[in-house]
Parts: structure tokens; sequence; C-alpha cells
């Protein structure tokens, strides 16, 4: 079995509720950071811990912390980022609703690290029934003395708010949320400045994933040199995967990182395998933003290791023949997926989500969902490949979010990889009418 | 004072100073070209990304080169730090498809629109565009709708630019206009439809690059290359009272603010100078306007000043020949 830290209690019956919660040695981070810890050491505890945001970017979460500027007599906040919308993605969730305590458990530690005396948690709006049970542990929490005035007797008073958001994938972005959590449209700001200098109303802020701040619980409890011992290199700790499509156990897996790709695709403790023993075609590793990566670069890295799921390994070879481990949104695609359907899928949604502050990405992913809907309907041009190419090029690095990049990362990489079935696309449009019926006579050999 | 060096040019500037506008300070065709910066107005830019630039040296402490583009009008400039605009080919290409960006669902149809001749899209193209759309898809279109008594917006154009939400936060009262809906069908509106009704909002007009905010006061009226600018003034209450009139003989065809060289407002005048003064008795003319700008609204009126020095990179075709000419009279 591998380690599992923040999932160890998710088959205890009830652990939802806070009684049972705190019969496992729930609320323990918090009376150990408040009775005998002070913020500096805290945060020195997670510097030690290694730990890398869990929203995406992976940027070290102790030295984020020690960004934040502390002006005598302004307010600071930690704002947690529920928002997840990420197409694959769904571990944020799955964790708030098993064990909501711990997320609750993580915000108060972090925020007394950090000095905010109010915090909120940004949730996204098709998640409701979470927001709810978030609010129902948060009123536990009230009454058994976790929140409000004079925490513990130790002067630390705090409080925490849920804010539903009302459905938009842009509203990840942290600049966004914030706006968005000030009442205003949810645009990305321009930056700088950065939130930890003036984020929420101007105030410095701090914003991390759901899995970021529960994972601070087990520092905290542990000590930060115990959790960089778990994992690989750079990726200590573990990572929650959201693993879905053609395998024979979807769902949210904790994994020691370092496992490799192939272990957690066919073991049976993890994916279990291709459905119907089918081939494995392809890999989106982190999210829908990321690289695709077709079966034989995400099994083994373009020098033949074993790839790992591990930030380095996973990009390892750069964007030519690698990828990233994004925000864990695994998905696999078996040898029937059209990867020129999926690609259109995904980027019809960056279309719908781009906030359409900037040119490059207001304009250039509607232009691209077009382009690609053509291929797939059959009325596609040989040119049409280089132009998307040129496209996604011409977005990418050039917007004011990453949403941008977000965009243009699948496309470049399924051309990358795959261009000779978009050609195909093209040049055989009566043959991938039916797309299943493609593919078995592309492997019979027979298409032509 | 912090140094910066633009496609060769080294200039000083004062700490906080964008890269745009000490660009600006040296003056000539290194001057990045802007949609959505406005000189007059607060958090303007970073939008349209027309502006970017490439950073090839960091500051002195820090040379490394920056690792994308920068918005060169919402980037600071540090000391030591090196700036590549149309000295870096792959820049050029980078913005030539923001231009194109810009265009896509553009309707282009300049020939019946009020803003044609001191469109900062049309100069945009012109200097950076294709001569042919790779876009082939239908582009997208709105209704005409008007904002107030005395502006038509017409969506189809719009650039997204936000410079007239700028105004609307910045000059007049309350939280009247901005943007609706998301992505590519973003639209600015009003909260009520004909709730704009302030001293000052007839100043979006002046602020919108394209043809999206016009003057229903001077609509179809005559093309602006066809009246004459005129500067005048006048005792006003509201604002600073300095214009420019748009004649034809002695009659008055539309009132705007003076603009820059860049084509931006200088001082932002009220709705009753821009919209109910248009006798000539009503001003004291000063004369001419000097219209310092690279577009086709400078033709026929008044040669264009020296550029603040001799560009170094006369081989660097960026601004349309007529440019040439004129400097060379
Ligand atoms: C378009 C976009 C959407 C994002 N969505 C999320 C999200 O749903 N959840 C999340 O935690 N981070 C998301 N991020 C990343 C956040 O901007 C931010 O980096 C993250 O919340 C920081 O937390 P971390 O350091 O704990 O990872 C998104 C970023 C972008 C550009
Ligand atoms: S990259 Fe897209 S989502 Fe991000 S600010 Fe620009 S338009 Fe908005
Ligand atoms: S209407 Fe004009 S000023 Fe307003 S956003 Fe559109 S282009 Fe810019
Ligand atoms: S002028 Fe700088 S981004 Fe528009």
């Amino acid at each position: 079995m591998g380690k599992k830290i923040l999932l160890k209690n998710d088959h205890i019956p009830g652990i939802q509720s806070y009684d049972v919660y705190r019969q496992h040695g729930g609320y323990a981070s918090v009376e150990k950071a408040l009775k005998t810890m002070t913020p500096e050491v805290i945060v020195e505890e997670v510097k030690k811990s290694g730990l890398r945001g869990r929203g995406g970017a992976g940027f070290p979460t102790g030295l984020k912390w020690s960004f934040l500027a502390k002006p005598e007599g302004v307010a600071r906040y930690l704002v947690c980022n529920a928002d997840e919308s990420e197409p694959g993605t769904f571990k944020d969730r799955y964790l708030m609703e098993r064990i909501p305590h711990l997320l609750i458990e993580g915000m108060i530690a972090s925020s007394f690290a950090l000095g905010a005396k109010t915090s909120y948690i940004y949730i996204r709006g098709e998640y409701f029934y979470v927001a709810r049970i978030l609010e129902q542990a948060i009123e536990e929490a009230y009454a058994k003395g976790w929140l409000g005035k004079n925490i513990l007797g130790s002067g630390f008073d705090f409080d925490l708010h849920v804010h539903v958001g009302a459905g938009a994938y842009i509203c990840g972005e942290e600049t966004a949320l914030l706006e968005s959590l000030e009442g205003k449209r949810g645009n990305p700001r321009i930056k700088p400045p950065f939130p930890a200098i003036a984020g929420l109303y101007a105030c410095p802020t701090i914003v991390n994933n759901v899995e970021t701040i529960a994972a601070v619980v087990p520092i905290i409890n542990d000590g930060g040199d115990a959790y960089a011992q778990i994992g690989i290199g750079k990726s200590t700790g573990t990572k929650l995967i959201s693993a879905s499509g053609h395998i024979n156990k979807p769902g949210v897996y904790e994994i020691e990182m370092g496992i490799t790709v192939e272990d957690f695709i066919y073991s049976d403790e993890y994916c279990g395998g291709i459905k119907g023993g089918r081939k494995l075609k392809a890999v989106v590793a982190g999210g829908s933003s990321v690289p695709i990566l077709p079966a034989e670069l995400i099994l083994k890295t373009a020098a033949g290791e074993p790839r790992l799921m591990s930030y380095e390994s996973l990009a390892d070879g750069g964007f030519a023949t690698g990828t990233m481990l994004g925000s864990g949104g695994f998905i696999v695609m078996d040898e029937s997926t059209s990867i020129v359907k999926n690609l259109w899928n995904f980027s019809r949604f960056y279309h719908h989500e781009s906030c359409g502050q900037c040119s490059p990405c207001r304009e250039g992913t509607g232009w691209m969902e077009k382009i690609l809907h053509r291929i797939l309907e059959g009325h596609g041009k040989m040119s049409d490949v280089d132009l998307l190419w040129d496209i996604q090029g011409k977005i990418e690095g050039k917007t004011i979010c990453p949403l941008g990049d977000a965009a243009a990362w699948p496309v470049a990489s399924a051309i990358r990889h795959f261009r000779k079935e978009f050609e195909d696309y093209v040049q055989k449009p009566s043959s991938i009418k039916d797309v299943k019926h493609y593919y078995r006579l592309h492997e019979a050999g027979t298409a032509s | 004072m912090p140094k910066v060096t633009i496609d060769g040019h080294s200039i000083e500037v004062p700490d906080g100073t964008t890269i745009l506008e000490a660009a600006r300070k040296i003056g000539g065709k290194i001057v990045p070209p802007a949609m959505c910066y406005y000189s007059t107005l607060k958090t303007s830019g970073g939008y349209c990304r027309t502006c970017i630039v490439k950073v090839s040296k960091g500051s002195e402490r820090d040379p490394r080169p920056m690792p994308k583009p920068v918005a060169s009008c919402r980037t600071t400039v540090m000391d030591g730090m090196e700036v590549e605009n149309i000295t870096s080919p792959d820049l050029m290409e980078a913005r030539a498809g923001v231009v194109e960006f810009l265009l896509i669902n553009h309707p282009l149809d300049c020939p019946i629109c009020d803003q044609a001749g001191e469109c900062h899209l049309q100069d945009l193209s012109y200097e950076h565009g294709l001569s042919k759309s790779r876009y082939e898809f239908e582009r997208r279109t709105f209704e005409k709708i008007d904002i107030g008594e005395k502006i038509k917006l017409h969506m189809t154009r719009c650039i997204l630019c936000y410079r007239c939400v700028k105004v609307a936060d910045q000059l007049c009262d309350g939280r009247v206009h901005g943007v609706i809906n998301r992505g590519d069908v973003s639209e600015i509106s009003t909260y009520i439809k004909n709730v704009v009704d302030n001293d000052f909002s007839g100043n979006m007009i002046d602020v919108c690059p394209v043809g999206a905010l016009t003057d229903r006061t001077f609509r179809f009226k005559s093309r602006v290359w066809n009246v004459n600018p005129v500067d005048a003034h006048r005792d006003c209450k509201k604002c600073a009272g300095k214009v420019m009139l748009w004649q034809k003989g002695p009659e008055v065809f539309r009132v705007t603010g003076r603009k820059d060289t860049y084509g931006e407002v200088i001082d932002w005048i009220c709705n009753e100078c821009r919209f109910d003064k248009k006798q000539t008795s009503d001003w004291v003319i000063e004369g001419p306007s000097n219209i310092e700008r690279t577009s086709v609204i400078s033709q026929n009126h008044y040669t264009l000043p020296e550029p603040a020095h001799k560009p170094l990179l006369n081989d660097v075709k960026i601004v349309p020949d007529h440019y040439q000419i004129d400097n060379k009279k």
C-alpha cells in the first residue's frame, strides 16, 4: 500500500462529522500550532517540508508565504482556492466532501502562521452542495471553539467564511478569484502587484489550493522534515490524483510522489489498467491544460527512463517530449479515442471560459475552436493544421493570465504528437464520419 | 534615475516610468503602438497586447531576460534594462499576431464608419497587418444601441480596450457602464439602456480608439479629413473649456477634446462644450490645430514636426510612407 496522509482516515465511517474527526486526531495541528509554535516557526516548517502548490503551478508554498508583506496595522488574508474547474480535476471536491474538517483545520493553522484574522474559502459555484458541507463543518468548529474569539485561550481570533462562485473557470486564477470575492467582475488582474503585496481589498493575501492547505496539517503534526522524507527529490509528500478516462477504476487516489506512471495506470491499487484490455493511446497527465503525451512518452521519457509521477519526471524533456503534473487531473485515453475530437472539446472549453480581457485569448480561442470543428466535420484543409499551430503560438505567452497558455498547450501538443491524425481527418473525411469505425480500419491497416 | 535602452536608444527616466512612456520620451519609430493604454486614465492598459516588447536584459542587478514579451504600458523600467521593439523580428511577428487577433472579428466597415481617418485600429493594421485575412468564419455582430442621448454604441466594432469603462469609472458618478458577458461575446453595456447621462460621458467618444462609440450629433455628417480642426476655448464652469472645433467653412460639425501626438486627450471636456456649443460665436478661436499623428487625419492639414531624434533604423518600414514624405518637406 502506498503512503497516505491526507486520505488516511478516508475509510472511517462518519469522518465528515466533527466528533469522529476529532477522535481520530483531528485539530491536533491547531493545538500544537497555537500552544507550542510561533507563526515564524510554522512558516519555517512549511519551507522545510518542500511542499509545492497543488493548484497547478507547483510553486514552493513556504517561499510564497515568506513573500507575504506585513505592514503595521494592515489586515492580511488567506484565501483558499476551491474553484477547481479544470477539466479532469476533481480531487479538491473529494477532499472537501469526505473530510471537510481537514481543510478547516488547515485553514486555521495556516492563517495563524500568516497572521490572517479572516480567511475565505472560495468554492466553485457548481459545488454548492459541498459549500453546505463546509458551512456545516465550520458551524461545528465554531461551536467547539476552534473558530471565533481567543481560540484555545491563545489570544488568536479567527473567522472563516465560505464564498460560492458563480461558475466561471477563470475565477480559479488567483487574481480573478480575488476580484470576484470583492464582488467585481472576475477578470484576472495585471501583475505586479502580486497578491502577497496587494491582494484582497488591496491587503497582503496568500491564495492556496485546497490540497496545499490540507497538507499543512500533517506538516505541523509530524514536522517539515518528516514530510520531506516522503516523495522523491523536489517533489515531496503525496499528491491527490483525479484519474478519469478509459480505466477500470476511475477516482481520486493519494499517491506518494515518485511511483511510476505505469504502476499508476496498470496496478490494481490505482487505475487498474485500461478498460476492456485495450491499448493505451495517450494521457493528459495534469488537467486539460497540460500537454498530451502519447503512450510511449508517458510511460517512458525520451531517454528511455521510466516516467514517474513527480513534478520533475513528468516535465522531463520539456514540451517537446514531456508534460506537467499540473493539478493532477490524469485523463487516460485508449486506442479508440479521437485526439482531434478530444482537442476540439478542450478548445471549446477554453473559448467558453476566456474572460475576454486580452485580445490573443479572447479572439484566438474562438478561432482555434472553429478550425477544429471544421476539421472534425470533414471540411478541413491541410493548411488548417499549420494555421492552428501558428495561432496557438501567437497566444502562448502573450496574455495577461495563464489561461491563454492553457488554451494553447493542448493544441500544440496534440499537433506535435498526433499530426497524422489531423491530416487523416482532412484527407479522408468519409472514413472518419464514424470515429470508432475509422479507428478499427486504421488499426487493421486498411484505412486509405 | 534608471537608465533604459530601447532599440539602441538610451534615456534616463524617473522611477516608476513605464517602458512605453520612456519610449514616448525618446519618440519616433521605436514607440510601441498602444490601443488600450491612455495616459490620462488611471489603470488603463495591459489588455490589448499591441504594445508588447521584448526585455532582453531585465536590469543591471538582474540581467536575465524576461521569459515572455511584456506589455510595455504596464511594465516599469529598471536601471540598465534593455528593450527590443522594432529591432526584434520575433517581437514584430508576435505583434502582427495581436493585430490579426484584433481584426478577425472586426467588421472592417471603414467606408461607412465615422472613425475612419482617425481610427487607431486602421493605423495599426496599415502598419502591421496582413493584406488578407486568414479568418474564414462569420464575424460576430451586435445590434447598435444608443447609450444616452448623444452617444451611439456600435459594439461590433469594439476592441474591448476598456478605455470607456475607465472614463465611466473615473469621470462619471456611479457605476453605469461596464462589460457584460465574457470571452468573445463580451459586450460594453450600460446598467440600464440610456442611463449614461453625465456631464463628462462624452469623453468616452474621444477615448474610443475605433468607431464603437460615436457622437450622435456628428454621425454621418462628414468624413473627418474633410473638416478642419481649429483650437478654441471658452469660459466653462465645468471643464477647462479647451477644445478643437471641426469646421467646414464657418460651420462647426463637431467639438472634441484636444489630443496629443498619440491621439490621447489632454484635458477632458464637458458635454455642454461638446454637444451644445456648435456656433463659432460660442468660442474664442485660437487658430488651426496641429495634428501630430501618422494618420490619415493629418493629411490635407499640417505637416508633422520633426521626430525627437533621427531614427537610426530607416530600413525598418514601420509607419506609412506619407510619414517619411512629410518629414522631408
Ligand atoms: C485559468 C486558471 C484557472 C485556475 N484554476 C485553479 C483552481 O481551480 N484551483 C486552484 O487551486 N488553482 C487554480 N489556478 C491556479 C491559481 O492561480 C493559483 O496559482 C493557485 O491557487 C495557487 O495555489 P497553490 O500555490 O496552493 O497551488 C488556476 C489558474 C489559472 C490561470
Ligand atoms: S488570458 Fe484569457 S482569461 Fe486570461 S486575462 Fe486574457 S482573456 Fe482573460
Ligand atoms: S467601446 Fe470603444 S472605448 Fe469602449 S471598450 Fe470598446 S473600443 Fe474601447
Ligand atoms: S497598450 Fe499596452 S496592452 Fe494595450
